[in-house]
C-alpha cells in the first residue's frame, strides 16, 4: 500500500520521478540533469528534488554517478573544462547556474565535506575562524561566539575545548572530520553536501558522524553520498538509487529498504547479482 | 516488486542464501509436524485411540524446540547479514510464522487432552461429526497456507484468507447445536464442553492458518495485510 502512496521514482524521460514529501518543501529542484566528462556521459537525464530540512541518501555502485551528481549541487564541475552539462538545478526555486549567482557565495550556502578529513594546517580555532575571516569577520567576540556554536554543532566543543589552540593535525580522524564539519557549518550554510564522510572513520567515530547528521537537520538540508547502505537507511530520510548515471528509484527510505519497487533496486540494497 | 521462491537463492554470497534457504525448509518442516499433530489429535479422538493422543501430547515439546531453534536462526541472520528488502520480509515473515504454528501445535495439544478425557468417560459423545468436518476445513486451511509459503503463492494465501468466514459460521453453527444438547441433557455437560473445546481449538488453528496466509502475502508484496478484510484485498493485490 505505501508502495502506491508515492508516484513512480523511475527514471523515464519526459516524467519526472516525484515523491511525497508531505510536510518538508523542496531545497534543490533538479530538472533534466545531464552531465558528462569528455562526452562520456556521467549522468543523464535526472530529475528530482531534494527535500528542505530532511537528510537525502544518493546510493549506488561505483561509478554510478552519485558523487558527480552531489558536486554539481555546489558547482564544484565548474573548475574542469572538459565537464558539459544541461539541464537545471535551482536551490530554493533560483537557477544555481545564472550569471547573477555568486559561486563563492552559492558554496558558503551549500557547504560540502569529503571522505578524507582535509583540515588545514591550523590551530583547531583558525581551522573554524578561516571562513569567518573570509567573510570579513574580525571581532575576537564574535568568532569565539560563533567557533564555539560551530563546534557545538559538531558535537566537538566539549572534546576541544580546553586545547582549541592546539593543531588541528593532534586530533583523531573522527574529530578531524567533526572539525571540517564545524568549519563548514561556521559560515552557516543552507545545505551540507556529505560525500562519503564516514567511510576512513572506525564505526564509533562513524556513528558519531551519523548521530550529527541526524542532530543538523533542524538546521539545514542533508545530503549524504555513501556506499554503506545501512548508513544510508539509518540516517536517511529519503534515498536515491542511481545506476548508469540514471535515477532508478527514489523513494522515503523506510519504503526503498523494506519494499523496494523495482527489481534493480532489490538487487543491490540485498548484494544480489545484478 | 514481487518476489518469487527464486529470489532469495540469488545473492553474491552463497552463503547467505543458503542461510535463507535454510530458514525456509525449517519452516516448512515446523509446518509439516504441527499439520501432523492436528490430524492425529483429531484422529485419535474419531478413533478413540489414546495412545495416539498420549504422543500428540509428547510431541509438542519437539514443536515447540522447532521454533526455538528457528527463533535463534533468525535472529543469527538479523545481526550478522542485517538483510533489507525481501531478505528482511522473508526473517520477519518465517519469526512470526513460527509464533503461528507454535501456537497450532498447542491448539493439537489441547485437542489430544480434551480428545483423552473423552476416551476415558467411555461416552459416546455429541459433536463428532462437527469435529470431523470443522478440522477437515481448517487443516486443508492450513496445508494451504503452508502451500502459499513455500510457493510464494498470494493467489493461494488469498484463498485461504477468503475461507476463514466459513470456517466462523460452521465453528458457530456447531457451537450453537451442542449448547441446546446441553439443556436438553445435563448429564452430557462434561462431555459436550470438552467437544466444545475442541472445536474452538479447530477454530483457532482456521485462525492461524489465516495469519500464516498474511505473512505470505507481506513476504511477497511487501504489504502488510493484517487487519484488512479480505474484500478489500483482492483489490489492492489485483486478483
Amino acid at each position: 500500500m505505501s508502495a502506491a502512496s508515492f508516484p513512480s521514482g523511475e527514471a523515464v524521460r519526459g516524467s519526472p520521478p516525484v515523491v511525497d514529501f508531505s510536510s518538508a518543501s523542496s531545497c534543490f529542484d533538479i530538472e533534466n540533469l545531464s552531465l558528462a566528462y569528455d562526452d562520456k556521459p556521467a549522468l543523464s537525464d535526472l530529475t528530482l528534488k531534494v527535500p528542505r530540512h530532511r537528510v537525502t541518501a544518493f546510493i549506488g555502485p561505483s561509478g554510478c554517478g552519485k558523487s558527480t551528481l552531489l558536486r554539481a549541487l555546489n558547482r564544484l564541475h565548474d573548475l574542469n573544462d572538459q565537464v558539459t552539462r544541461t539541464g537545471r538545478i535551482r536551490l530554493e526555486g533560483q537557477d544555481i547556474h545564472a550569471r547573477e549567482v555568486d559561486v563563492a557565495e552559492l558554496r558558503r550556502r551549500v557547504g560540502m565535506v569529503f571522505q578524507a578529513p582535509n583540515p588545514f594546517p591550523m590551530s583547531i580555532y583558525e581551522n573554524v575562524a578561516y571562513g569567518l575571516r573570509l567573510q570579513g569577520i574580525r571581532r575576537k567576540r564574535e568568532l569565539d561566539e560563533i567557533i564555539e556554536w560551530a563546534l557545538l554543532s559538531a558535537a566537538l566543543w566539549d572534546e576541544v575545548k580546553t586545547n582549541l589552540h592546539a593543531s588541528a593535525w593532534t586530533l583523531s580522524g573522527g574529530q578531524q572530520q567533526r572539525l571540517v564539519i564545524a568549519r563548514t557549518l561556521a559560515v552557516r550554510p543552507d545545505v551540507l553536501l556529505l560525500d562519503e564522510p564516514a567511510s576512513a572513520l572506525d564505526p564509533i567515530s562513524t556513528l558519531k558522524i551519523e548521530e550529527l547528521i541526524r542532530g543538523l537537520k533542524s538546521q539545514l538540508t542533508l545530503v549524504l553520498v555513501t556506499h554503506n547502505m545501512q548508513q544510508a537507511a539509518r540516517v536517511s530520510d529519503y534515498t536515491a538509487f542511481l545506476h548508469g548515471g540514471e535515477l532508478v528509484e527514489y523513494a522515503p527510505t523506510d519504503t526503498l529498504f523494506t519494499n523496494p519497487r523495482l527489481r534493480r533496486t532489490e538487487d543491490y540494497i540485498t548484494g544480489r547479482v545484478g | 516488486m514481487d518476489i518469487t521462491n527464486e529470489t532469495h537463492s540469488q545473492h553474491i554470497s552463497r552463503q547467505f542464501n543458503q542461510e535463507l534457504e535454510q530458514l525456509k525448509t525449517q519452516l516448512m518442516a515446523m509446518g509439516g509436524l504441527v499439520e501432523k499433530q492436528v490430524q492425529d489429535a483429531v484422529e485419535a479422538l474419531l478413533e478413540g485411540d489414546s495412545r495416539t493422543a498420549e504422543r500428540v501430547r509428547d510431541n509438542d515439546t519437539a514443536v515447540n524446540d522447532m521454533q526455538l531453534k528457528i527463533d535463534e536462526e533468525c535472529t543469527r541472520v538479523l545481526a550478522r547479514r542485517q538483510p533489507a528488502a525481501s531478505d528482511l520480509r522473508l526473517v520477519l515473515a518465517v519469526i512470526r510464522a513460527t509464533s503461528d504454528l507454535e501456537r497450532v501445535g498447542d491448539e493439537a495439544n489441547k485437542i489430544a487432552r480434551n480428545a483423552l478425557a473423552l476416551i476415558e468417560a467411555g461416552r459416546h459423545s455429541r459433536g463428532m461429526v462437527e469435529i470431523r468436518h470443522l478440522s477437515e476445513h481448517v487443516r486443508k486451511m492450513l496445508r494451504d497456507a503452508l502451500t502459499a509459503f513455500a510457493r510464494f503463492d498470494t493467489r493461494l494465501a488469498l484463498d485461504v484468507l477468503h475461507e476463514d468466514e466459513s470456517v466462523d459460521n460452521e465453528y458457530t453453527t456447531a457451537t450453537r447445536s451442542l449448547v441446546t444438547f446441553m439443556m436438553e441433557d445435563p448429564r452430557a455437560i462434561t462431555t459436550i464442553l470438552s467437544v466444545m473445546t475442541i472445536l474452538r481449538a479447530l477454530e483457532r488453528v482456521g485462525d492461524h492458518a489465516d495469519n500464516l496466509a498474511e505473512h505470505v502475502i507481506y513476504l511477497v508484496k511487501g504489504l502488510d495485510v493484517r487487519h484488512t478484510d479480505p474484500g478489500e484485498l483482492d483489490e489492492s493485490l489485483g486478483q
